[in-house]
Order: C-alpha cells, then structure tokens, then sequence
C-alpha cells in the first residue's frame, strides 16, 4: 500500500504549518521526517495518518487495485503514536487492549495479543497497573506497544523516544525494527535525534519551515546531503 | 433536654424495629430519588457529550444556562411544574400533579443541570489528545468520543453523585407538586417538615438519621472516587 501525498498544504489561523508538500511513502521502508521545531513536521504526520484534512492537496493510499477510499477499514490499517502522554486512565492492559476491542475482537484473542506485546516492551508484570502510576519510559512503550498490537500496515510515530533513556530507547528501537525488518510494517517516525535516524531509518524526509527540503536515501543524506540547509542542519551549523 | 434524649430514643427504636410507615417512607424517597437521577444521569451525560463534542448554533448559551440552573431554587421548580401539571395548566391532562411520577420529574429537573454542566466540565477537562489518540488507533468518531467520555468518568460520577445528594435533601419542589399524601407521595424530607409541625419528633429525627447516613455514604463514594484518581 503505497501513500502519496500531493501538493499538500495547511494553515492554522492564517500560521502556514506546511505548504505545498509532496511525498511518496512504499511500502516496508522505514522514514525519519527530522527537522527543528516549527517546521511542519507533526502537521505533515497527522495529515499523512488522515486524522486532519489539509486545506489544499491530496493524500491518497493506494494498493494493485488502485486508489482506497479513505473509511474506516482504511483507517484500520493506520495507527498512529502522538507526541506527548496519550494514555487512557486506565490500566495498561486496557490501553494496550483498546484498539482491538474497536475492532471487535475476541476477548482470548484480545488477552492473547495483548501479553505477547507486553511482554516484548517488558511491561508483562504491569499489566493491571494504572498508567499513571508507571514511569515515564513505561509509559511511552506502552503508547508504542498500543498502536503495535493493531498490527497496522502503516505506523506514524510523533517522537516515541523523546525525553527517554538510552534503555528505553534502545527497547522501543529494538521492538520498532523488529516490526519494520521481519513484518514489513511501514513506519514513518519523527525524531530530533539524529543518531536514532540514522540507525533505523531506510530514507530522511527533512522539513524546514514548513517544506520538504530533502527527500533521500538515509545513507546519501547523512554523507551527501544535496540542500545546503540540510547540510547546516546535520553539522549543527544551523541557527534557526 | 431529657426530651431530645427521649426522642432520638424513639427514633433509634423506629429503626432498629423497621417501623412499616418509616420503611415505606423511606423506600418511596429512595425509588423516587433513584428514578430521578438515572433519567437525569442518562440525559445530563448525552447532552454533555453533544456540548464537548459537537458545534451548533447557541451552544455558549446553553452551557451558560445550564451553569445558572445547578442553582436553580426548589420551590420554582415546584411552583413552575404545578402550573404546568394543574388541571387547567398545558400537561393537566396527563393528571400527575400530586403522583410521584410529578415529584420524580420535579427531581430529575433539578439534577438535570447538576449532572449535565458538571459532567460537560469534566469531559472538556480531558486532554484532546485522547480523543486524537482514539481515532489514531482506528476508532469512529462515536467511539473517540466515548473514549473520552470514559476518561472523564470519575468526574461524572462525581457529577451523578452531586446531582443524587441535591434531589434526596430536596423539599419544597417535591411537597408542591407531591402534595406530602401519607403513604403515596409522602418522602423522607416532606415528612421531616410534617412531623415537626405536629411536634412529633420521633420520626423527624429517625429519618433525619437515615438522611444522613444516605448522605455519608454518597460522601463515601465520592471520597473513595477521588482517592482512585489521585492514586
């Protein structure tokens, strides 16, 4: 299933968050979109995943049979990771559990998937637990393994990492990778960390001020950067 | 003094001795009261959804009407509805005007705008990055939207909670369109007002106990409810 997005634009109270902004995402690749704060990166995520309409442009899924209507089972084969605490108050296998129960699952089925995901982010003997009561980075694996159990097709990802420790990082890395390489989930993911970037990403997508400057291979980005802000950017010569 | 002591004497023997006219007292505010507040509660929390989910013409006022009405005063309500329900008022035919059915509405009137601003309230206090998050696991719209519901529900509860403790310690609207006839439309609160008028204090005051210990215990579910979420 491929994504495209065309000429896509969005404005917010007269602010432009993203103009003109054209994309194609195949299928099984994993992409970073990088880019300092501000530049469109989170707008070009939520419009890419179909929870906002842009003002201009279009985005279409596509597959052999052609262009899919944007409905609820096309929805069903997205899930998305937002920034920020997003967790239901409720336990975390009730979190984890969610998407699955709108699906209309079966509850052996729900409670099977559900612990096989727990347990690969570590979170198994948390199960019934409050999410407030959990820290920080167990809290984010659970945001992560949430959107993971649908086993989407396509998952967005806005900053899953940050204000993480290498640990936590390295385990939702870890799961992340093993969903993209074995599953050929296709995953776009926005970080501010370079490093994580580079280790996981097939292609960089890089924003600045709401546009696409740089769309390339993750290797020929980071050595070869065409676009002399991109260049700035990754040396950290850029003042923004 | 060895009045008050005689009294409460009285009244603790009433209940310990499941007194039949207390027992149907009591059984008849609690039905009433119950009633009110599960039509109350269905419909305060419907139209609390609409106003935190949905964009319509005159919705600012609504909910400022809604916040003017949680103090809305008993005996208007009372003296609204009994025109309303008079032989010669727009319902007159229906012929409910001294039937619980009338108190029951009168109630559900009064806990309406309790459970719909204070539940509007809460579900506005959670985050829209929970609804966001609903749909960006698959949901509907109907399903992010109960989501968020769901996430509010302590704050509802609370709401029903409030809404129960108003209409059960309710008097003037009640004995108005209720007409505090003994054994059909005779309730807790009308009859405390009855029976201090005839110096009968006995069942007053055992009444004002169960009163009471029904409010503590809706305090208790409160209480409890609070200590859950800031856990």
């Amino acid at each position: 299933m491929n994504l495209t997005m065309k000429n896509v634009s969005k404005s917010y109270g007269g602010c432009v968050a993203i103009e003109d902004c054209t994309l194609t995402i195949k299928p099984g690749t994993f992409n970073a979109i990088i880019g300092p704060n501000g530049s469109g990166k989170s707008t070009l995520l939520r419009i890419a995943s179909l929870l906002e309409e842009p003002d201009r442009g279009e985005v279409t899924y596509s597959d052999s049979t052609g262009v899919l209507k944007k409905d609820i089972s096309l929805r069903r084969r997205i899930a998305v990771v937002l920034a920020g605490n997003t967790l239901f108050n409720d336990t975390v296998f009730n979190n984890v559990a969610y998407g699955l129960r709108i699906r209309g699952y079966k509850r052996h089925i729900i409670s099977d998937k559900v612990h096989d995901i727990l347990g690969r982010f570590q979170l198994s003997d948390r199960a019934r637990r409050n999410v407030r009561t959990l820290s920080t980075g167990e809290a984010q694996r659970v945001v992560v393994a949430r959107a993971l159990v649908t086993e989407p097709w396509y998952l967005f990802l806005d900053e899953p990492t940050a204000s993480l420790d290498p640990v936590n990082t390295e385990l939702i890395e870890a799961v992340l990778r093993e969903y993209s390489f074995r599953d050929g989930m296709t995953i776009v993911m926005i970080t501010h960390n370079m490093f994580q970037a580079k280790r996981l990403a097939d292609r960089i997508i890089f924003m600045y001020r709401g546009r696409i400057i740089e769309d390339a291979d993750s290797s020929r980005f980071f050595t070869s950067p065409e676009d002399e802000l991109a260049r700035r950017f990754i040396s950290g010569d850029m003042v923004w | 003094m060895n009045e008050i002591l005689l009294a409460f004497r009285k009244a603790f023997y009433l209940i310990i001795s499941l007194d039949r006219e207390l027992i149907e007292i009591v059984s008849l505010s609690l039905c009433v009261s119950l009633t009110a507040i599960l039509i109350a509660s269905v419909t305060g929390i419907i139209s609390a959804s609409l106003l935190a989910f949905r964009r319509f013409p005159m919705r600012g006022l609504i909910i400022n009407l809604l916040n003017t009405f949680m103090g809305l005063p008993p005996v208007v309500v009372g003296l609204l509805l009994y025109l309303i329900l008079s032989r010669s008022g727009p319902l007159g035919f229906l012929g409910l005007l001294y039937t619980p059915s009338a108190m029951l509405i009168a109630q559900a009137i009064l806990a309406f705008p309790i459970i719909a601003a204070m539940s509007y309230s809460s579900i506005n206090s959670v985050s829209p990055d929970i609804r966001l998050a609903a749909l960006g696991l698959g949901a509907t719209r109907v399903q992010a939207s109960i989501a968020v519901v769901r996430d509010a529900r302590y704050g509802i509860i609370s709401s029903v909670m409030a809404g129960l403790g108003r209409v059960m310690a309710e008097v003037g609207a009640v004995l108005i369109v209720g007409g505090n006839i003994a054994g059909y439309t005779r309730v807790m609160t009308t009859t405390i007002a009855l029976e201090y008028d005839k110096g009968n204090f006995s069942l007053a005051i055992a009444l004002g106990i169960i009163l009471l210990l029904i409010s503590l215990c809706i305090n208790s579910v409160m209480y409890l409810l609070q200590r859950r979420v800031s856990k």
